[in-house]
């Protein structure tokens, strides 16, 4: 059996965990077994019934008061106990924070491997031959594990396409009845939630990087006199036309740590080795000149655009198209260019 | 307090890879402290100036190592040990967090044990919350602060960030607790402390000495390890008399390729 974990966020299913859910699907086909998604938390019996429409012939819900938010160890208990009476060959997960975590804690327990963010795999009779990044992308490596069971996989978002999802479903939910021990942490809440549309899952992104504070003509308000204050407002500017590029198209915003250290924009907007791996299919990048650490970051997007005032620039040596000039006369013009366009369909 | 931080030594981020002989190669690039271990290091030692307290720095890895945990010591940490053993050549992260977690029970008891986010050479990113596992111990991943740490109740609050925004948690001590790049920012090494790490003798930790003699086969293997693709990535550079005629042909190029 491969069991596919479901991970979610208030109330909805990360999107990558269909994607990790059709890998699964195929596994299934290509080892003769069936797909069985499993959906921990409390109240979500709706993200089962996504479940059933995106493919699984089985879905199992543990929904109790205890697993209302994500806590790695009764998580992984719970996911342990599971495979443990289910038996599993192949245990998937998307590749988030909170799985990756636990993914790795459900390794310790079975005593067994553990491939994160896996980006390619062939299937050799019933051992799954991965392929995932190294060195922060610059290489890849097969890994395998040949004796041990489960083959426990974290599936990278948008590597793998989404199943279609069918109304029609004949699968069934079924519900589980664990006994967990006593969690030991306690959450208290959440805390500068982010808003837009998340990096990971975006089809597009539009980044700005140290490039957005360079416009020497904007002249800051008379009260902003402090230099670094003068700077973030000239950033702002840019990263205000950057966004609106970015919603004509339905992108996220992305930035280089420059951007980010310099504190033009927040952390959660950072793409890069320390920041977000994205690979979307189509990336942006404004005023970043293309560090092998941004590059970790998304030079697995599918078409890269630099748009940058220095021909030397690095970033043009990935990119697919490139526009040599400033990023304050180019930007508007390409949102109004494009607007227009989509308007008319 | 009695405070762990756990450190990896890894390539340069900057380091040029290529494939020699069927292995990764990195020419003459240095080898460094993982980034991301030197805030954990400054969170180490964050807390002890606060509690008091000692830090202990421990690394899994062969002889080459010692310089990573010289530049802990040089950084402030107090004692550094090296777990070294050619039984642990092909640990996987099963292996390591086995090791690091026996390493941590043979020292005195901590009250906190510190990792950074992930090491900039596997890209693993799960070694600190599997100790966690392995010790019975709260795992805080994650945190990007340290809300609260109370060393007489033993009660620890942090700020975990996650794709969604900051998840605030309390646990109990002893903990592990992985550190992200926004909960400080390292402090250099002082010449004091490079001239104290110079001379320090750093003690070795054999499996046997930690008490792992049979029984620690990884469970991943790694069969080939290659370069990605290049791609056909020539760049078309549009050109025009204006800004508005250029990004007219870029959106129009974008259309064509059907990338929008
Ligand atoms: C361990 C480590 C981890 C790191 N992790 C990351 C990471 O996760 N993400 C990341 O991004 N970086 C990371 N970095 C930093 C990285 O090395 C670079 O410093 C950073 O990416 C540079 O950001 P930038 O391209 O915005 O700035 P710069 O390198 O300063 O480039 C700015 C670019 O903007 C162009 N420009 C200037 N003005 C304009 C204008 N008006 N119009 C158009 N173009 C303009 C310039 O020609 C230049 O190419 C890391 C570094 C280290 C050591
Ligand atoms: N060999 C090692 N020795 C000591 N600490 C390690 C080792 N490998 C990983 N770590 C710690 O675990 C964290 C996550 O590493 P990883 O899971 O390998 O990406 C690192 O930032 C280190 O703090």
């Amino acid at each position: 059996m491969v069991l596919v974990y479901i991970d979610h966020f208030d109330g909805r299913a990360i999107p990558a965990s269909w994607e990790a859910l059709g890998v699964g699907l195929r596994m299934a086909e290509a080892t003769d077994s069936e797909v069985k998604a499993l959906v921990l938390g409390n109240g979500v019996e709706a993200i089962g019934q996504a479940a059933l429409e995106y493919g699984a012939s089985e879905v199992l819900l543990v929904d109790l008061p205890m697993l209302e938010h994500f806590r790695p160890e009764p998580y992984t208990q719970a996911v342990a106990q599971v495979v443990e009476k289910q038996g599993a060959e192949i245990v998937l997960f998307p590749t988030t924070s909170r799985s990756r975590e636990l993914a790795g804690m459900l390794a310790v327990d079975l005593e067994t491997g553990l491939s994160p963010d896996i980006v390619d795999y062939e299937m050799d009779g019933e051992v799954v031959v991965t392929t995932r990044p190294i060195y922060a992308g610059k290489l890849l490596t097969k890994e395998v594990n040949k004796a041990r069971r489960p083959q426990i996989l974290t599936t990278r978002p948008r590597a793998f396409p989404s199943p279609e999802k069918r109304p029609d479903t004949s699968g069934t939910i079924r519900q589980l009845v664990l006994e967990l021990d006593e969690p030991l942490t306690e959450v208290q809440g959440y805390t500068d939630s982010e808003r837009g549309v998340s990096l990971t899952d975006a089809d597009i992104i539009v980044s700005g990087g140290r490039g957005t504070s360079n416009n020497p003509s904007l002249e800051p308000p008379p009260e902003i006199t402090d230099e670094k204050e003068q700077e973030i407002w000239r950033a702002q500017q840019g990263f205000e036309l950057i966004g609106e590029l970015a919603k004509v198209l339905g992108a996220a915003v992305g930035a280089s740590r420059a951007a980010v250290d310099a504190g033009y924009i927040p952390y959660a907007n950072q793409v890069g080795q320390t920041g977000k791996v994205v690979s979307p299919d189509l990336y942006i990048a404004c005023g970043i000149s293309g560090a092998i650490q941004h590059l970790a970051g998304m030079r697995t997007a599918k078409t890269i655009v630099a748009i940058n005032k220095d021909p030397d620039a690095p970033i043009f040596k990935l990119a697919r198209f490139g526009v040599v000039g400033d990023l304050f006369d180019i930007v508007p013009e390409l949102t109004a260019a494009l607007e227009g366009k989509l308007s008319k369909g | 307090m009695n405070i762990v931080v756990c450190v990896k030594q890894t390539l340069d981020t900057a380091a040029t890879m290529t494939i020699v002989d069927g292995k990764a190669s990195w020419g003459d690039a240095p080898l460094v402290l993982n980034p991301w271990d030197e805030f954990a290091i400054e969170q180490a030692l964050l807390t002890k100036e606060a509690e008091g307290g000692q830090v202990t720095a421990l690394c899994l890895g062969p002889e080459t190592a010692e310089d990573a945990l010289k530049q802990a010591l040089a950084m402030g940490c107090d004692e550094a040990i090296l777990i070294q053993d050619p039984a642990f050549e092909a640990a996987d992260s099963l292996v390591a967090s086995r090791a690091l977690a026996a390493g941590i029970q043979k020292l005195d008891p901590p009250d906190l044990v510190f990792f950074g986010k992930a090491a900039v050479d596997s890209d693993t990113g799960v070694t600190g919350p599997q100790v966690a596992r392995r010790l019975g111990w709260p795992s805080l991943n994650l945190v990007a602060a340290v809300s609260d740490l109370d060393a007489s109740a033993k009660t620890i609050t942090v700020e975990r960030l996650l794709e969604e925004g900051r998840q605030v948690v309390s646990g109990s001590l002893p903990a592990v607790v992985s550190v992200v790049k926004e909960i400080n920012e390292p402090r250099y090494p002082s010449f004091m402390g490079i001239r104290k790490a110079s001379k320090a003798e750093i003690p070795r930790w054999s499996a046997a000495d930690i008490g792992l003699d049979g029984d620690i086969q990884p469970a991943l293997t790694w069969p080939e390890i290659f370069a990605p693709e290049k791609g056909e990535t020539q760049c078309e550079i549009i050109e025009g008399s204006d800004p508005a005629a250029i990004a007219g042909k870029l959106a129009e190029r974008l259309f064509e390729e059907k990338v929008i």
